[in-house]
């Protein structure tokens, strides 16, 4: 008699003790320092002397722990590297530097990154990828059962027709698609974007992996039926004793889900701690700005959010200092302020102020296309040398609009004999600090700052 | 018909033409939009409020075919020949997309954008009034004017989708569709731009329809909401009221259902949406329905006015006289599969 397909998908026995406490469990993936760096293509020249054109960081230095049976949330907007980060651990992304260290069965960490793409391979099969749009994951000529047992051929671990047919059925049943018999033949454009995520996580499980790395797994479904995947997938979690990373942009749904969240930020993690802690006390203004973007449905709590401005910057000219200092509300003096900042700032003065004035100011000084590099001293010139309507123009804009953070940045404004020069705070990197339970990578939390965060003028935090 | 109503919807039916039949995409459907107001539709993907916010304005692709009354400021759109529809929709209707990054075009400069929109519209500008009005809208908009001659390719998606909602004002429109005009951007982008549409009607005075899956992007923005489902408005009133007192059990399952921060347990409504082909009999929402009686499967659902102002169509509030004796017992039904509920 055949041994049922429970038993032998399972093992290993996997004592999960749920209620041992998450700093107790043992360690399942342990990245450190990770560094994804993607060279920019250069002009034909550059690349003709072997110049270097500079690198997007995408992930630039980011380190966590995962242990058995944890849910972990990457959080941030596009372009912050939650995605990049996830594809480097499964080895879908080149690891530029940092460690990666995997341990599937409890018998050792395996360094992941020393690993040959051969040796890399069989571990594979303990991670799994479920990506976030169901319909473009799933090959639309391929039956669900066959498409749910290719991970089986694909890792030849197929063994005779009639164990890979039991074997899918009982994941059919294990993700809800039941009875099996109605769904096996079907095809993906038969399917609901609900079923097609069941019959995707159908397929992730099917190895029996340590690891699932799910990326916005519910952002493309329909409200309704969010939840219902989100149970499941908890439910799994549970079963088989898996453990979690949700990559997510939604704040709202990783409550739901996660034990503990770490919020990315232009490559880099800028705040990260227990999951209780982060909604309870957001420590970092920029995951206070997530959480009250997300929309709520009540009509009567909308209020006058004041909103960070501007969007998330380019990867390869990444802002001094701290990378969120430009839209952040809360910034001061050691923030990284520069001379970009001058020009945004004078442009959106330009979108606010009347038409008039707007061509007046705009033939009194040149244009500030210079200030658009990185840089610590902006010039700002006349068109008329000598005229002094450039420092006219900065002290005009000061003077209209004295709580802006950026005036905190400045050490000096010089007018000089054809413009006015404004120097900028030397910047500094914001590191991870220990804030409580939770880490943060921000000015306003380092004792050293202490006396310039708290001084008055600073605006009140959203 | 009041005399602010920009737009009047009257049993508006559209199909799709498929090998299995018609897809009844839109199904009898109603609705005023007055001046100024944002009207939000919301319902989840296969429900038809695409298609109706295509239909509204004589932009069906080939292959339907629309049948009911659309009248926009006294002029009715439905069955009139495209180009007098175009003529009517003009510069007075506008419509906004949800991926700013692909109707725009790569090889022209924004102003050469809003050269061409104001001309094909407004022949008689001069280049220095067209310039004016364009830096006016997008200064409105948060686009700094010294960006005016650049390629779409040097902003962000924000500034992007910015840019294509100035496009669709610039004409000074009565009336404009937004289509899932957020989806594609990030959370914080997302909320600016809700901002921007919120404030529409101080600024503009433009009445929109703004149509969404997300009820929270409703309540942030929207004066008035529709609730769609199956091709049918279940439900439509103040925003405020829908909200807090949801009288058709589909908005009330849905509001449980939308995961946001004060959400405090997981919600979901079991099924999925049927299939527009063969909709089920009476309500279409009986199958998922927690509170489906004997007569939700066999009578159509009439639409009332409740007390408090919305309108629904729902038997749990009537008209009681319809009801068959025997009708408000509850519905004995078999037990969903769970593989039917997502």
């Amino acid at each position: 008699m055949p041994t049922k397909p429970e038993e032998t998908r399972h093992e290993m026995p996997r004592e999960m003790p749920h209620e041992m406490p998450l700093d107790q469990r043992p360690t399942l993936l342990d990245v450190r320092d990770l560094h994804v760096h993607f060279a920019l293509r250069g002009g034909f020249l550059d690349r003709l002397l072997g110049r270097s054109s500079g690198a997007v960081k995408a992930v630039d230095g980011v380190s966590f722990t995962l242990r058995r049976g944890e849910v972990l949330g990457l959080v941030g907007e596009s372009g912050s590297g939650k995605t990049t980060t996830a594809r480097a651990l499964l080895g879908l992304a080149p690891i530029t530097s940092g460690s990666v260290r995997f341990d599937p069965d409890g018998t050792g960490p395996i360094e992941l990154t020393k690993l040959s793409e051969r040796e890399f391979r069989a571990l594979r099969k303990k991670m799994q990828l479920v990506f976030q749009d169901p319909h473009a994951s799933l090959n639309p000529a391929m039956d669900l059962a066959t498409a749910v047992a290719h991970p089986l051929r694909i890792h030849k671990m197929a063994a005779d027709r009639a164990t890979i047919e039991t074997q899918v059925r009982t994941a059919f049943e294990r993700v809800g698609l039941t009875p099996p018999d109605q769904y096996l033949h079907k095809l993906p454009a038969d399917l609901s974007g609900g079923q097609k995520q069941r019959a995707v996580l159908a397929r992730a499980i099917m190895l029996n992996p340590a690891l699932l790395v799910a990326d916005e797994p519910v952002s493309m479904l329909d409200m309704s039926v969010r939840a219902k995947i989100l149970e499941l997938m908890l439910e799994l979690k549970r079963d088989l004793g898996l453990t979690y990373l949700y990559v997510t942009h939604d704040l709202a749904t990783a409550k739901f889900f996660c034990d503990t969240i770490a919020i990315m930020y232009l490559g880099r993690i800028v705040e990260i701690g227990p999951a209780a802690e982060i909604y309870a006390d957001p420590k970092h203004p920029y995951t206070r700005a997530l959480l009250a973007a997300i929309p709520e449905p009540d009509p009567s709590r909308v209020t006058a959010r004041r909103l960070p401005r501007g969007e998330v910057p380019d990867a390869a000219r990444p802002p001094l200092g701290c990378s969120f200092h430009p839209r952040c509300p809360s910034a001061f003096e050691p923030c990284g302020w520069e001379t970009r900042d001058l020009h945004a700032l004078l442009e959106q003065r330009w979108t606010k102020v009347s038409e008039e004035q707007y061509e007046r100011e705009r033939a009194l000084v040149e244009d500030p296309v210079e200030m658009d590099d990185a840089g610590l001293v902006a010039k700002l010139a006349d068109s008329r040398s000598g005229s002094g309507a450039a420092a006219a123009l900065v002290d005009e804009m000061r003077a209209d609009d004295p709580a802006e953070p950026l005036w905190r940045g400045v050490a000096s404004i010089d007018p000089k004999p054809d413009g006015v020069e404004v120097a900028f705070n030397d910047p500094v990197d914001p590191g991870l600090l220990d804030a409580g339970p939770v880490e943060v990578a921000c000015h306003l939390h380092d004792a050293r700052f202490a006396a310039l965060s708290s001084k008055e003028g600073r605006r009140p935090t959203p | 018909m009041n005399p602010e109503t920009v737009l009047s919807v009257r049993d508006l039916r559209v199909w799709y033409g498929t090998e299995r039949g018609p897809v009844r995409a839109v199904d009898g459907v109603s609705f005023d939009v007055q001046a100024g107001e944002t009207l939000g539709l919301v319902g989840e993907s296969g429900c038809g409020k695409s298609t109706l916010g295509r239909g509204i304005l004589g932009l069906l692709p080939a292959g339907s075919a629309i049948d009911g009354s659309v009248r926009f400021r006294d002029r009715e759109i439905v069955g009139v020949p495209p180009r007098e529809i175009r003529a009517i929709r003009g510069a007075a209707m506008g419509l906004i997309f949800q991926e700013p990054m692909t109707r725009l075009d790569p090889l022209m400069r924004i102003s050469e954008h809003f050269a061409e929109t104001l001309r094909a519209h407004e022949p008689d500008l001069s280049s220095r009034q067209i310039e004016a009005r364009s830096i006016d809208t997008l200064r409105r908009m948060g686009i700094p004017p010294t960006r005016f001659h650049h390629y779409p390719h040097e902003f962000s998606g924000g500034m992007r989708q910015r840019i294509m909602i100035a496009l669709a004002l610039v004409l000074q429109p009565a009336f404009v569709v937004a289509d899932e005009p957020t989806t594609a951007l990030d959370v914080l982008v997302e909320a600016q731009i809700l901002r921007i549409l919120h404030d529409l009607k101080s600024n503009f005075d433009t009445a929109l329809l703004l149509i969404t899956h997300n009820l929270g992007i409703i309540a942030e923005s929207c004066d008035r909401v529709a609730v769609m489902y199956a091709g049918k408005i279940v439900e439509e009133g103040d925003a405020r009221q829908v909200f807090s007192d949801p009288s058709h059990p589909y908005t009330r399952e849905l509001l449980k259902s939308t995961i946001s921060l004060s959400t405090t347990e997981l919600h979901y409504i079991p099924g999925s949406p049927p299939d527009l082909v063969q909709p089920p009999s009476g309500c279409r929402f009986h199958p998922r329905c927690p509170d489906a009686m004997r007569v939700c499967p066999r009578l159509d659902p009439v639409e009332v006015r409740r007390p408090t102002g919305q309108r629904v169509a729902c038997w749990l509030h009537g008209p009681e006289e319809l009801i068959p004796p025997g009708g408000t017992a509850p519905l004995q039904r078999e037990e969903l599969a769970s593989a039917d509920e997502a």
